[in-house]
């Protein structure tokens, strides 16, 4: 019987049971990853309504911590990790984001180029919302 | 149980075969894989929504915009909720992993409360934004706001549903493998929520809200 | 409020002779063939095997039955469309009405994409991946025959709109803001997005199912570079399934909302945007392409590799081209959309893109061949429809790469060159691939081979009538003639309009010989019966019993290589091997399960329910879903074992020449 396998469900936090973690260093992990989330949060609504910061780069900050945050929660809550035994479940993940960011960065610059080309001028726009 | 009878099999592996070579994977991380697979796909599914919002964020058809509609002191305290409710479906997990019934079940109350919460302080939002006339049939925009965020409530309605079921299951199944491989399933799915969520409270209510 | 929503008597267009011809016919034989199942006893055989079965080989079975049903549905609509465009000329307006004529067309596109190539496709691989693999089932059996049983759904509610109520006439996409209620305000557009939403979760289940299984349950000392190619295809479209269906979910619901809620996606008023719908749409619909023409590819790697008796040419660069398409796949989409307005550096792009996606394809041509190159080819059926092919789909893949090029695009879009571009290559791929296939692995399935002369007979009036039905609309495109016209005042194009229908009736005739074929094989299957490997086969599949049992393997297959039966009867050959007696252990295979059936059940009453705006019974059927669901959750025995004796019954009464 091959039970020796290299290999882990997503969301385990270890597979082979010599490495097993007592419950107490389980907590800590969420802890940890609670704590962080919190202040990634938080960071998040400060930087969106502080006027300390230049306004055109706030976009990008908030996009920035939002994909902190996501690493936070897929390392601390879902237990991603790069070991061998988590090849599949990363590839995984890598395949999905690649399709998000082409399905959402694609439709944006496409429709915004359509918008370009199709729309009538900004100011034509607001002449007819006003009537 | 499934020993190679290959006569002429002499070579002998070394060491433990990678996971590429060592036959079928166990029944828990089969089910964890495919239950991974199929919470990409959904956030496939959320990304067309994510684009057809972002599209769609300022054909508001001369109502309101998300400046006017959002209230970031609510979406603070659902943030909260849900952040919180990930934590105790973690602990959760690992009160399964130990067998405790106790600990299982209150971290499962918790969760299911924060949710529940979480979903009482959205739908008030909702009804308040149709009171005043800002709902889904007032603007392109406003469509695309009450899918998106609606498909997540839905999502996190699927999940108490979901919990409560699980609960009925450990009471009258016990820790059973199934039962521990649907938890795991669940806790997956609760903590892709979560990173849903996420991306939706930047993306929809503190982008929405700079001008 | 009324009871029956929006249902009453004139759903039902007893005024219209061919459609109360066609459904009413349709309905007797519905009939005649339950009676006569009823009457001759075999209700709880198919119950028991088949329609509660969860064994992956009878659900593809049941899934290419469906499929090829729906080929003769999909076909007969092709023949009222030649045969209308054929008459119409001038001022003839032919005899079907534009209203028909529309609903034709539309069905046309949504039934062969959707329930002819999508079922084979996913019934060919769940029949073969898994013995390819060497292991008994799919990762998820029950999930499999709920997949199956909404696949049915979608296609039972299809069906149900040619008799009750009307279907689609905004095409097969559905554009907004015609698919608006607006412009729509009918049932059709209702029935196609209810009939898409309901297959398409169980295509999304099969792809989950596909990509678990194959990356997750292979046979011991199967590495990804000793799999077969067609598992690797197959892996490929499933992982595409898995990204590009949801897009299509979500698309369609945003339809629904806005003709269901008055949401303003889509819509003209209210700033909702048209063209974002034709974006989605297009992000899952490319890849669906691939979704279909990469099984293909990987069955004519089987069929030319063992026909030639020699390993795949370059399997290496096959597995990097498949896994290449893959990921290109996602970033071509606008080159449907050309026309609509983009600037030139956009068009551009996606122009380029779709041009490199073209190399990947070429490096799989040039390898078949070069496997076919120096190899003692034996010109059996499958071998005749891959050459086919070869031929066929590199004709329609350059038509493709011409209209990539955008200022072509703008003189080619929606025009008849488009129509005969992707008939090249979904017949001359897709469909030609299925063929291959299916006499491929025909014995493999039921124990005996398929009749050879009558399957070259239908090769080449396949192949033939494809030609003299197609090559007319590659002229009629670059002369101006568009798509899904009810008729046309041009009467230069009638002749070549005569000659498409024409190759319809040759195609037609293809079809008359597969069915001969099949009933000719029954007949004779005696004379047709094979053993385990009657094609000299390489990979697993071949290494169990035809049909295989239940189990599949009695013991797991050993791999040590690629083409593992293959290479294991060489070194058998070259070895003698004492007799050895094999030892057998109880197996345990997944219990039976009607969750399928009765998933499926419900989810037609709910998508009928849907579309004709009867709110309680949509309310009962989706109760009755989750109900189901928690029946199976509290389910208690989830396997039944098979003891060993009875296996070693069955391997002694079906010696398998070699065991891998």
């Amino acid at each position: 019987m091959t039970d020796t396998q290299y290999d882990r469900a997503p969301g385990d936090a270890s597979a082979l049971p010599d490495v097993e973690q007592g419950a107490s260093s389980g907590v800590l992990v969420y802890t940890i990853g609670l704590g962080l989330a919190v202040g990634l949060t938080a960071l998040s609504f400060w930087v969106a309504n502080t006027s300390l910061l230049w306004v055109g780069g706030i976009s990008l900050g908030l996009t920035v911590l939002a994909i902190a945050q996501m690493g936070v929660h897929l390392v601390f809550f879902l237990h991603v990790t790069t070991g061998p035994d988590n090849t599949n479940n990363v590839m995984a993940l890598a395949f999905g984001v690649l399709i998000v960011a082409l399905v959402v960065v694609g439709s944006l610059l496409i429709m915004a180029d359509l918008n370009d080309s199709m729309m009538p001028a900004p100011e034509l726009m607001n002449l007819q919302m006003q009537h | 149980m499934n020993v190679a009878v290959a006569v002429d099999d002499k070579v002998r592996y070394e060491a433990r075969p990678s996971a590429g070579e060592a036959g079928p994977a166990t029944k828990r991380v089969v089910v964890g894989y495919g239950f991974w697979v199929f919470l990409l796909s959904d956030i496939v599914m959320f990304s067309a929504i994510f684009a057809a919002y972002a599209v769609l964020n300022h054909a508001t058809a001369g109502g309101p915009s998300g400046v006017q509609l959002f209230n970031q002191r609510s979406v603070a305290i659902e943030t909260g909720c849900l952040l919180a409710s990930s934590y105790t479906c973690g602990l959760m997990s690992l009160a399964i992993g130990s067998r405790r019934y106790a600990a299982t079940y209150w971290a499962a109350l918790i969760t299911f409360v924060l949710g529940a919460l979480f979903l009482a302080l959205e739908l008030r939002e909702f009804a308040g934004m149709i009171a005043i006339g800002a709902g889904p049939q007032r603007s392109a925009f406003l469509s695309a706001f009450f899918t998106l965020v609606g498909c997540h409530g839905l999502h996190v309605t699927a999940g108490l549903v979901w919990l409560v079921v699980m609960m009925a299951q450990v009471a009258v199944k016990g820790f059973r493998q199934t039962v521990e491989r649907r938890l795991l399933c669940f806790s997956l799915f609760w903590h892709a929520l979560d990173i849903v969520w996420v991306w939706l409270f930047t993306v929809v209510y503190l982008m929405g809200v700079l001008s | 409020m009324n009871l029956l929503g929006k249902l009453d008597w004139s759903a039902i267009p007893l005024d219209q002779p061919i459609i109360m011809g066609a459904s009413g016919g349709m309905v007797l034989v519905i009939v005649a063939i339950l009676s006569w199942v009823t009457l001759k006893g075999y209700v709880p055989y198919l119950w028991r095997e088949w329609i509660t079965s969860v064994d992956h080989k009878r659900i593809g079975i049941m899934y290419i039955i469906l499929a090829l049903i729906m080929l003769l549905r999909g076909f007969a609509d092709a023949i009222m469309m030649r045969a209308q465009q054929a008459v119409a000329a001038g001022g003839a307006q032919g005899y079907l009405p534009p209203e028909h004529f529309d609903q034709i067309f539309s069905a046309h596109g949504t039934i062969m994409i959707f329930f002819m190539a999508m079922p084979f496709v996913i019934g060919m691989m769940n029949f073969v991946v898994p013995l390819q693999l060497g292991v008994r089932d799919m990762a998820f059996p029950t999930l499999n025959s709920v997949a199956l049983g909404l696949t049915a759904s979608g296609i039972l509610l299809t069906n149900i709109s040619l008799a009750v109520g009307e279907f689609s006439k905004a095409g097969w996409v559905a554009y907004p803001p015609l698919s608006e209620l607006q412009y729509s305000p009918g049932v059709g557009v209702d029935y196609y997005l209810w009939a898409l939403q309901i297959s398409g979760v169980g295509t999304l289940m099969t792809g989950i199912n596909f990509v678990a299984t194959v990356l997750k349950t292979r046979a011991p000392g199967m590495s990804y570079m000793r799999m077969p190619v067609f598992c690797w295809t197959s892996l490929a479209a499933n992982l595409l399934i898995v990204a590009a269906f949801p897009v299509l979910t979500a698309t369609l619901a945003m339809l629904l909302l806005d003709r269901y809620l008055g949401f303003h996606f889509f819509t003209i008023d209210g700033q909702g945007n048209a063209m974002m719908y034709v974006n989605l749409f297009w992000v899952w619909g490319h890849p669906e392409v691939y979704i279909l023409v990469l099984p293909a590819f990987g069955i004519f790697s089987e069929v030319v590799s063992t026909f030639s008796g020699k390993p795949l040419f370059g399997y290496r660069s096959m597995v990097a081209a498949t896994m290449a398409i893959c990921v290109l796949s996602f970033i071509v989409w606008l080159h449907h959309f050309f026309t609509m307005g983009a600037s030139a550096n956009v068009n551009g792009f996606f122009g380029v893109m779709t041009m490199i996606i073209a190399v990947p394809t070429g490096v799989k041509v040039f390898n078949w061949l070069f496997t076919m190159y120096g190899g003692r080819i034996r010109f059996t059926v499958p071998v005749l429809w891959s050459i086919g092919f070869m031929v066929t789909f590199v004709i329609g893949g350059m038509t493709g790469v011409l209209m990539a090029v955008p200022p072509a695009d703008f003189q080619l879009h929606n025009s008849l060159f488009l129509i005969a571009h992707f008939h090249n290559v979904i017949i001359g791929g897709t469909v030609f691939g299925l063929m291959a296939g299916y006499n491929y692995w025909f014995p493999k399935a039921f124990g005996f081979k398929l009749d050879e002369r009558w399957g070259r007979i239908s090769f080449w009036c396949w192949l033939i009538g494809f030609y003299v039905a197609f090559m007319p609309l590659y002229a009629l495109g670059l002369m101006g003639m568009t798509r899904r016209m009810q008729h046309y005042d041009v009467a230069s194009w009638q002749p070549w309009l005569v000659a498409a229908a024409v190759g319809v009736v040759i195609i037609l005739a293809g079809i008359v010989s597969q069915v001969i074929q099949l009933v000719v094989s029954v007949r004779d299957r005696d004379r047709l019966k094979v053993t385990a490997d009657p094609w000299n086969g390489r990979t697993l599949e071949w290494a169990t019993a035809s049909p295989p049992p239940a189990w599949n393997f009695a013991v797991l297959p050993q791999v040590r290589d690629l083409d593992a039966l293959w290479n294991k009867k060489q070194r058998e050959r070259t070895q003698a091997q004492p007799a050895q007696e094999r030892k057998f252990e109880p197996i345990e295979v997944p219990k039976n399960s009607a969750t399928g059936f009765i998933v499926a059940f419900f989810s037609v009453v709910a998508g009928f329910a849907m579309i004709w705006h009867i709110w309680w019974m949509a309310g009962v059927g989706v109760i009755g879903i989750f109900l189901t669901m928690l029946a199976f959750a509290f389910r208690d025995e989830e396997e039944i074992e098979i003891p060993a004796e009875q296996i070693a019954r069955f391997e002694r009464a079906n010696p398998v020449e070699i065991a891998v």
